[in-house]
């Protein structure tokens, strides 16, 4: 351990001797590079350099106190954000911009919506359609975007829902489905696109304490799958049982990063440490 | 005149007048459907325009939406019916109030388009772009068929509007049920009379829509 | 022809300008007259529709219903021509002040009436608890609070009125159009005149509209209970 504590904003050098390399994935291919992202919201700078890989088959947890820029971050892998400095490459190509030469130029709207279809994002408040049914929300994608005739999407639909175990609702509108039955569907829903890749943003932090687990569960299988998974959670255990890699995030950076066990039982980074001794000692109580 | 033959006398008119003002009211109601095709048409491409990302497009909807909601309705069918023969155009009285006040009501429903349109949530948007839609595609198949509940009392509540207003146009002759009230009642001296049924026709003719505007109202508030 | 009709417009500008102004000068007189008489009796009929006598709530609703549904004009000609058929004679100004004002009258019964509801019985609980009678409840609970719910409507119908005084034209008030029109008879200057008078009814319903809209954006705030 360092003698003198290091500046706020800064890991300090032993500790960044100690982390692995950002830019080397733990294994395996890599799906997703994010190169030096920055995101500002007028004055306030969000994301203030992220450097980041994910591995395909990877499943990456990212934790973090509120405003430390970790749903801005995952918002700018799939563009609903666009980044103010910095790329994001998704197997191999460029997110919402091209290049022309040695110029980066932002991408059309048709252009980014194909790179979208790729990856699959499951929002905190659900979104979903409220005037379709659950099957109706599946099968809107594969048939809009995919163009694939209703036959055929219905059949895919009609086996995601079977899949997170809502076949018998297929026929309910959202506002008729409980928290945990909308956000499953809002699952088979972003499956039903095949993506590469799938984005979970703070999936349960909008339910009810007991409905939290038929969500959590649903991710366990998709994980068990070999799903890529990029996850911002503030279930430790579930980060614990399912990740290849916790990221902690502060104040628009990585401060940390690290298996679960490295993360969670011995986190060296002061940040780190007190962000889980507040996070964890609530959770003691649940 | 006894009562008696008051309205002995008010009778036998009243077959003289009545098919003359049905006939009218039959005009009054066409204009009533002609304009609010055009209200309902150009109206929502104000409001995409309103809408747009192209700056020059928005603020021409917004200067065009200023304007029109800014002057009475009869100066600009004015402007049409007199003041375009300047440049060469000469519509007849009846394509004029159609025009003018088609015109006039796009820039009223716009508003109501464009309210409607962005009370759909965000989040609807942004799901709908996470699973790959491209804006028309979200536009068509998640925002519009949402926004369309939202719009349908404001859109039935100004067709009972524009029915009313349709009696301006009697201002610029055009043949409707107004300008026959007011010719009968110069020729007959009978302006009471005629001007009770007038109202009384117009309260007619709006009854079916008020009631279907408040069974809609009814539907949408339970159901989804 | 077109060329020669805009040289004379610009040749008699000062009159014209003149003229029209009259008639805006004129139709702000209507517009305020007929915006009294609209809210004093919108008010009387809110407070009869929600009375607890049934035979005065069908009242208040059959004036609402019958002065909302028919247009404006034929009110206007009613009061004006139909009046004067049987004997009671009015001049076309006050004529357009109590016909915008019957009409408007039964448009705002409806905006009052919501104004009223629009406060919770649990503020008159509320207020009862404290120890305070239903009058200063009124006044000091109900009443700034449903002013605040009624002030944006009321500016929107206040813009809607200065516009229909146009109507008002036809039974020879002497407003803007009706001054507008008589120009035009003398002069032929159509378009020119009509673009003026376009502008002029801009210049007096733009700041109007701007001050609703601040309103209502301030409505957002301190919401009511």
């Amino acid at each position: 351990m360092p003698d003198v504590p290091p500046r706020m904003n800064e890991p300090s050098a032993t500790l960044k001797a100690s982390l692995p390399d950002p830019l080397a994935p733990p294994n395996g291919r890599v799906l997703v590079r994010v190169v030096d992202l920055h995101k500002r919201f007028g004055d306030l700078e969000v994301l203030k350099g992220i450097n980041l890989e994910v591995a395909v088959g990877e499943k990456l947890t990212i934790i973090g106190p509120s405003g430390s820029g970790k749903t801005t971050l995952l918002r700018c892998i799939n563009h609903l954000e666009k980044p103010s400095a910095g790329h994001v490459y998704i197997d191999g190509e460029l997110v919402g911009e091209r290049t022309i030469g040695e110029r980066y130029v932002e991408m059309k709207d048709r252009e980014i919506a194909r790179v979208r279809a790729k990856v699959g994002m499951v929002f905190q408040r659900f979104n979903l359609f409220p005037h379709l049914t659950a099957l109706e929300n599946i099968m809107i994608g594969p048939m809009r975007v995919s163009k694939l005739p209703r036959a055929e999407a219905e059949v895919i639909a009609a086996e995601l829902l079977r899949k997170v175990g809502l076949l018998h609702k297929r026929d309910a509108y959202p506002e008729r489905l409980s928290g945990g039955q909308q956000q499953r569907v809002a699952i088979a829903r972003a499956l039903a696109m095949r993506p590469k890749l799938m984005l979970f943003d703070e999936a349960t932090s909008a339910l009810d304490p007991e409905l939290i687990g038929e969500v959590l569960n649903v991710m366990r299988q998709l994980a068990a799958e070999g799903m890529t998974m990029i996850v911002v959670t503030h279930e430790m255990q579930f980060a614990d049982d399912v990740s290849d890699r916790v990221i902690f995030m502060d104040n628009g950076q990585i401060v940390e990063q690290g298996s679960p066990r490295e993360i969670f039982r011995s986190p060296t980074h002061p940040r780190t440490r007190a962000f889980l001794w507040a996070v964890l000692e609530r959770q003691a109580f649940q | 005149m006894t009562v008696a033959a008051y309205y002995a006398g008010l009778w036998r008119l009243l077959q003289v007048w009545m098919p003359q003002l049905l006939v009218a009211a039959g005009g009054t109601l066409r204009m009533t459907a002609l304009a609010f095709i055009v209200a309902a048409t150009v109206g929502l491409g104000l409001a995409l325009a309103r809408l747009s990302r192209y700056a020059a497009l928005s603020r021409f909807a917004v200067f065009y939406i200023e304007i029109v909601r800014g002057t009475p309705a009869l100066t600009q069918l004015f402007l049409i019916y007199f003041g375009l023969t300047a440049v060469g155009l000469t519509l007849q009285a009846f394509q004029a109030a159609v025009v003018g006040l088609g015109l006039n009501g796009a820039a009223y429903l716009a508003e109501v388009y464009r309210a409607g349109i962005q009370a759909i949530h965000r989040g609807q948007r942004e799901a709908a772009q996470a699973i790959g839609m491209t804006h028309g595609l979200v536009m068509r198949f998640i925002i519009l068929p949402q926004a369309v509940r939202i719009i349908l009392p404001p859109m039935a509540n100004y067709t009972i509007s524009l029915l009313k207003d349709t009696s301006v146009a009697s201002l610029i002759s055009a043949p409707e049920l107004m300008l026959r009230a007011r010719d009968l009642s110069s020729e007959y001296f009978r302006p009471m009379n005629l001007y009770v049924i007038a109202g009384l026709m117009y309260l007619a003719m709006a009854y079916p829509l008020s009631r279907a505007v408040r069974a809609m109202e009814a539907r949408l508030s339970q159901g989804r | 022809m077109t060329g020669d009709s805009w040289g004379r417009a610009l040749a008699q500008l000062p009159y014209l300008v003149h003229v029209l102004l009259l008639g805006a000068a004129m139709t702000v007189q209507v517009t305020a007259g007929g915006f009294v008489v609209a809210i004093v009796l919108g008010l009387v009929f809110a407070v009869l529709k929600t009375a607890p006598a049934r035979i005065l709530r069908v009242f208040a609703t059959a004036y609402a219903e019958i002065f909302r549904g028919v247009p404006v004009l034929t009110q206007l000609f009613l009061i004006y021509f139909g009046l004067a058929n049987i004997g009671i004679k009015l001049e076309p100004v006050p004529a357009a002040i109590v016909g915008f004002g019957i009409n408007g009258g039964a448009y705002l019964t409806e905006v009052f009436r919501a104004g009223i509801e629009a406060i919770h019985g649990g503020q008159l609980e509320g207020a009862s608890a404290i120890g305070m009678t239903r009058a200063t409840a009124m006044w000091y609970v109900v009443l700034p609070q449903a002013v605040r719910v009624v002030l944006p409507p009321l500016g929107n119908f206040a813009i809607g009125l200065l516009k229909d005084t146009s109507i008002a034209s036809a039974v020879a008030a002497p407003e803007l159009s009706f001054r507008a029109r008589t120009l035009v008879d003398q002069t032929f200057l159509s378009t020119q005149i009509y673009l003026m008078v376009a502008v002029l009814y801009l210049a007096m319903s733009l700041p109007l509209s701007r001050v609703v809209r601040a309103l209502e954006a301030r409505m957002g705030r301190g919401h009511v209970a």
